[in-house]
């Protein structure tokens, strides 16, 4: 008996995409009702899924699996596996919610090859979901790089003036990142072979096998630790890290509006998704190794400190903010690498926080930039005498992303601190000057933006938010408050995820670890990883 | 069994007022939106009045969990409140100071535009504050902690046209977070050591543990992190610096956030935790001497300011530093006594500086000031009585929390005593010159200054408009709140007569539950043989019979301080006038380096801002992110670029360039073989 939920989800945003290829493109209202009932739908058709997961949540395992195991291509073992555990769930929603706030929102953004924008929007959405769902992974691959395209696309079209730098850019650094990857899952992929004689793409099938590497005395810790680093490399750069994170404000200033909040609030979680579902699970070992452990956690901390300084100085508002989204997501890495029950749920809690936070944020510079052209911080000020309703809507997210109490973003980054306290305070206090470095930028672009008076005579007549434009906020809002105030479903859908793989890396009498012994890795083993 | 109290509706209540106002305020009248805020405060007020009427009948401690809040693993915080008789005080000082200065606003902002915002604004402030006092856990309290931050930094940005009053607002919250940094990290060393922020066992874990008299350990370190968020919220050394900036909101909001309840939520928070402190010697002697140099340092300031609500400001650092300087030799009901007695003329003090500002149509400059005692008669007298509270002398509230300070104060080391009562003497010397610069003397202000307000953004912070003929006084409305207070400022002290002048000390003996409960625990369990018992058992509670005289000899010399420094305001500033002046000459690099608040705030953007500002832009942003991480990308792709473009030259079209590169290919070929060849031999 299995469900087609996932599926129905998955293709409904596709399925709008292959009606859109059948209107004229001339027809651009149709074009935008076509686009925006089958966004609405692939959150409404999402929606269901609550209620179903919310009874199975505290389950082991996948749920709503789709499909077995080498399906697909029986060949070479690909297959089409579909199923989602409580990460996954809350991810998949927030995409649903955020694709269809995106394209609400580009109605009038966008007027050229209006057609081709919503198509690609739509094959994004897809994409993006697939990501998420995907149980097997050379399906995982296929919608990895098949979301990548249309946002190329969305940036090198549809975007600015330094767009085809900031398109290629992404593409090359995203590509470069999934090629590693793609070796050392086919690594993966013959050494299931090796062990059990099936080539197959299962995700859960290798999670049986590729922990094994690190033991294994024909590969040994430094394969591992290599495979690893591969992985890494790949979601390093999709989160982005630092130092990997300069492609983020060239892809983001030049993006337009929609596809920045799809940037941020969706595709930078693929990194983070991608550390949580793969590089931990397939290389425990290696992610308990002091140093390898070190390093993500310090770079984790640099990308916090970093981001918030580098944000202080901006003078586009959307770099700002991009910039921001480094010192966020640092929180998120740090979170995942605390490799602990708080440090994992604040973090995939907070990644949610971001989407919902950092997605109102790049809407709101969309809001002045659609009517002014420009994101120049200097070009405005006293904005909230002439838009009273937007300045509040504003201070609410800024506060969210700030981290105020009562609102989303403080469950989270509380949350991650005291798991990352646990392991070890150093951490924590390191990363803590990033909250205050939050409440510094924001509020300084704040002051900037909104107060004082009206100096440019281009903002005396900016009209306020349309009831639109209004409503792309308000689910934002409302997601903002509730999970500040009652995060605990939250946290229960996390709980059981959260703790297998906490057990999965932590194994409590698990075998011993080569680096607990003196000799942790011989000679010979160092020589045939070279 | 104690009945639910449903506490929880007294944080809510003004809530409720600051939504209504502030989502629909906008088309209301302004009667209507001033109607919506005092109900909703004052109701709150009538309910905690309600819960103290009966408090006597309540099982204290109460306690009461609305709803879970956060979780994560086995650790869990709720929406908790708690109700003792510390809590009780502040519940009272809060919501009763707070409703008479919502009146009083009522009258001041009237002429104000966005009267809505302000109401609403207003309002969430007392939700956060009330959150904050009646919290039962740490993080409730961090809400409120927060919150009242985020109050603060709105009320202050009120008059969001000026650009001063915005960057104050910014640095306030600024300030604020980085107290809150220490605060944070006292709270996860707690959840990591106790398992809890919840007060009761979060205390109940510590109380069995031996004061960390040797060696500093964790109970110190919790105690010093609070107190850096303390410092941050209390503006105590070296976080004071956005308090007077603050003085750039709204006066109302001068006198209920800036001096009556926020900036005392530090002193709260650290009696709160009085149970950590009292086992952490070192940290509390980091409390007192953080006090009394604050004390000292900001009433040296007070007395070169012009601006009276930047004297008000710097006075109400100082009195706060009286007040951790109590903490800090374990006084704690000491400091609750003057935290309440400052509320109320402190509180008094602002809104009458207010009712001034008012009255002399946007001028805060008390050189343009003077002779306005028979102009504004009602105004002129409850200042007079906030003054003579404030200065310490009896019997009005101020001298008896003062004095009780000091007292204790003397008990722990005569120094913090003497540094105190020089303090006291600046405190009676600024403020009876602010008193005199402001009421006697002629009137110095020029007769443009009631008018010119119109056209200067920077007199925006009072109303105007129909107050352009002449000094007048202000509304019944404001004056009624006055008039409260300075009964209370009157009165406030005299629940605290201590014992060596035939009182009962019945504020010490009320609050003797919430701060001496944990001490025998401490004595019987804990107490090392051979080890003199900590100070807080003789600073409170009933005190030995043969310390009275000294009590007494004290207590004139702190009245004589107060006495003399009238006496050298009313020479200075009344008899002759001119002297001021002539001494600012002749100290002249002294004079200018106190005016200038001794450069604290250039030191710190010399020091600190500029530098960070100029590193980010500079060495992360255009240096690593552009010359290292960018340049080496783009140089990378410049050679493949290179690379690949002459490659591409290889495929020219040309015929004979192709022969070229085949004759070269099996050139090359060719050479190869033989290489192989002769290898081979």
């Amino acid at each position: 008996m299995q469900s087609h939920i996932l599926t129905i989800i998955l293709f409904t945003p596709l399925v709008g995409a292959l009606v859109l290829l059948f209107i004229p493109k001339e027809n651009k209202e149709a074009i935008r009702w076509i686009a925006n009932i089958f966004a609405l739908a692939g959150l409404l058709v999402s929606i269901p899924l609550v209620p179903l997961f919310w009874a199975v949540r505290a389950e082991p395992g996948f749920k709503f699996v789709e499909g077995v195991a080498n399906n697909w291509i029986p060949s070479i073992g690909a297959g089409y596996v579909l199923g989602i555990d409580g990460i996954s769930f809350l991810l998949i929603m927030l995409t649903t919610l955020l694709g269809w706030i995106s394209i609400l929102s580009s109605w009038t953004a966008i007027e050229n090859r209006v057609k081709e924008y919503y198509i690609w929007f739509l094959v994004l959405q897809t994409g993006m979901l697939g990501v998420f769902m995907a149980l097997d992974f050379f399906l995982f691959f296929v919608f990895w790089e098949a979301m990548l395209v249309p946002m190329y696309l969305l940036i090198g079209i549809w975007g600015g003036p330094k767009k085809l730098y900031a398109a290629i850019k992404f593409f090359l650094y995203t590509l470069f990142g999934s090629v590693l990857m793609l070796l050392a899952v086919l690594f993966l992929y013959f050494y299931n072979y090796h062990q059990t004689g099936t080539y197959t793409f299962s995700i859960e099938a290798l999670y049986k096998t590729a922990p094994g590497i690190f033991h294994d005395p024909a590969y040994g810790a430094t394969y591992a630790i290599l495979l690893f680093c591969a992985f890494a490399l790949a979601f390093a750069i999709k989160v982005p890290m630092f130092p990997f994170h300069t492609w983020l404000p060239d892809a983001h200033v030049e993006a337009p509006t929609a596809g920045s909040v799809i940037l941020a609030g969706v595709l930078l979680k693929m990194g983070t998704y991608g550390f949580i579902r793969f590089a931990l699970p397939f290389f425990p070992d290696v992610a308990m190794h002091p140093k390898v452990r070190g390093w993500m956690i310090a770079l984790s901390i640099i990308g916090i400190v970093y981001g918030a300084l580098v944000s202080l100085m901006q003078k586009d508002m959307k770099k700002l903010v991009a910039y921001s989204s480094v010192s966020h997501l640092g929180f998120c890495t740090l979170g995942i690498f605390a490799l602990n029950g708080p440090g994992l749920s604040g973090s995939v809690l907070q990644q949610i926080n971001h989407g919902i936070s950092t997605g109102a944020l790049f809407l709101i510079v969309g809001i002045l930039y659609e009517r002014r052209h420009t994101r120049e911080i200097a070009e405005y000020g006293g904005i909230s005498n002439v838009m009273p309703v937007y300045a509040t809507i504003t201070m609410i997210m800024f506060l969210s992303s700030m981290g105020l109490p009562l609102l989303n973003g403080f469950v989270g980054e509380f949350t991650i601190l005291q798991g990352t306290f646990i392991e070890n305070w150093r951490w924590a206090a390191w990363a803590i000057p990033g909250v205050v470095l939050a409440a510094a930028y924001l509020l300084w672009l704040y002051q900037r933006v909104f107060f004082g008076t009206v100096t440019n005579p281009k903002n005396e007549k900016l009209h306020d938010l349309t009831p639109r434009e209004l409503l792309t906020f308000a689910p934002l809002v409302i997601m903002a408050l509730w999970i500040g105030l009652y995060p605990k479903p939250f946290f229960e859908i996390l709980e059981t995820p959260v703790n297998q793989l906490v057990q999965t890396v932590r194994r409590p009498n698990g075998m011993m670890r080569a680096y607990d012994t003196p000799t942790h890795v011989t000679p010979e083993k160092a020589g045939a990883g070279n | 069994m104690t009945p639910n109290l449903h506490l929880w509706w007294i944080p809510l209540l003004p809530l409720i007022g600051a939504a209504i106002n502030g989502l629909f305020g906008k088309k209301f009248s302004r009667p209507a939106v001033a109607g919506v805020a005092l109900t909703f405060c004052g109701a709150a007020f009538a309910y905690a009045s309600y819960i103290a009427s009966r408090f006597s009948s309540l099982a204290i401690p109460y306690s009461e969990t609305l709803a879970h809040w956060m979780r994560a693993g086995s650790f869990q915080v709720d929406f908790a409140f708690y109700l003792d008789q510390l809590s009780l005080v502040m519940l009272l000082v809060v919501t009763g100071v707070g409703f008479l200065i919502h009146i009083y606003s009522v009258g001041y902002m009237w002429e104000e535009g966005g009267f809505y915002r302000f109401f609403s604004y207003l309002n969430l402030f007392m939700f956060f504050m009330l959150m904050l006092v009646l919290g039962s856990n740490y993080l409730v309290m961090f809400i409120g902690w927060e919150g009242v931050g985020l109050a603060s930094y709105l009320l202050i940005g009120f008059f969001f046209l000026r650009d001063s009053a915005a960057a104050a607002g910014k640095k306030a919250f600024i300030v604020n977070r980085i107290g809150d940094f220490g605060f944070l990290i006292a709270l996860f060393l707690m959840i990591r050591h106790f398992g809890s922020l919840d007060f009761s066992p979060v205390f109940q874990s510590v109380a069995p543990m031996s004061a960390e008299t040797g060696a500093a350990g964790l109970l110190t370190a919790i105690a010093l992190l609070l107190m850096v968020g303390a410092a941050g919220k209390s503006a105590q050394i070296p976080l004071y610096v956005w308090l007077p900036d603050a003085m750039e909101g709204p006066t109302p909001v001068s006198a209920l956030i800036h001096a009556a309840t926020m900036v005392t939520a530090g002193v709260y928070m650290i009696s709160r935790s009085h149970v950590i402190f009292e086992r952490a010697p070192m940290a509390l002697t980091v409390v007192a001497v953080i006090g009394t140099l604050t004390a000292l340092f900001a009433a040296t300031i007070g007395i070169t300011q012009t601006d009276i609500k930047k004297v008000l400001a710097y006075s109400t650092i100082s009195q706060l530093g009286y007040m951790f300087l109590a903490c800090g030799v374990a006084a704690f009901s000491a400091a609750i006594f003057h935290l309440m007695t400052h509320a109320f003329f402190k509180g008094l003090l602002f809104l009458a500086a207010g009712s001034v500002i008012h009255a002399v149509g946007g001028e805060q400059d008390m050189r343009k000031m003077g002779g306005l005692r028979k102009k504004i008669p009602w105004t002129f007298w409850t200042m007079t009585i906030g003054t003579i509270a404030i200065a310490g002398i009896p019997p009005l509230a101020g001298f008896f929390s003062k004095d009780e300070i000091l007292w204790r104060a003397y008990q722990a080391s005569w120094v913090y005593w003497l540094i105190g009562l020089i303090t006291a003497f600046l405190t009676s010397f600024y403020m009876f010159r602010l008193w005199f610069l402001t009421f006697t003397g002629e009137y110095r202000g020029s007769q443009d200054a009631q008018r010119h307000d119109a056209d200067t953004p920077a007199a925006a912070s009072v109303p105007h408009g129909g107050h352009s003929h002449g000094v007048h006084e202000s509304p019944m409305v404001m004056i009624v709140p006055l008039v409260i207070l300075a009964v209370l400022s009157f009165v406030g002290g005299w629940i605290g007569i201590p014992g060596s002048l035939g009182g009962k000390n019945q504020f010490d003996k009320f609050l003797a539950p919430v701060f001496h409960a944990s001490t025998p625990a401490l004595n019987s369990a804990h107490t090392m043989p051979g080890e003199t018992a900590p100070p807080e058992q003789q600073t409170e509670g009933p005190e030995p019979q043969t310390s009275r005289t000294t009590e007494l000899i004290f207590t004139g010399i702190s009245v004589v301080a107060a006495l003399l420094g009238l006496g050298l305001a009313w020479l200075l500033y009344s008899f002759q006038p001119e002297l001021p002046q002539r001494i600012a000459d002749t100290l002249n690099g002294l004079y200018t380096t106190v005016l200038n608040k001794y450069y604290v705030d250039d030191i710190y953007a010399a020091v600190l801002v500029n530098p960070l500002l100029a590193i980010s832009t500079n060495v992360l942003w255009h240096g690593v992110d552009q010359n290292v991480i960018d340049a080496t990308l783009n140089n990378s792709a410049d050679g493949a670029r290179q690379l690949s473009d002459s490659v591409r030259h290889m495929q020219s079209g040309n015929i004979r360039s192709y022969a070229g590169w085949v004759a070269a290919g099996a050139a090359a070929v060719i050479c190869y073989m033989v290489w192989l060849g002769v290898r081979a031999q």
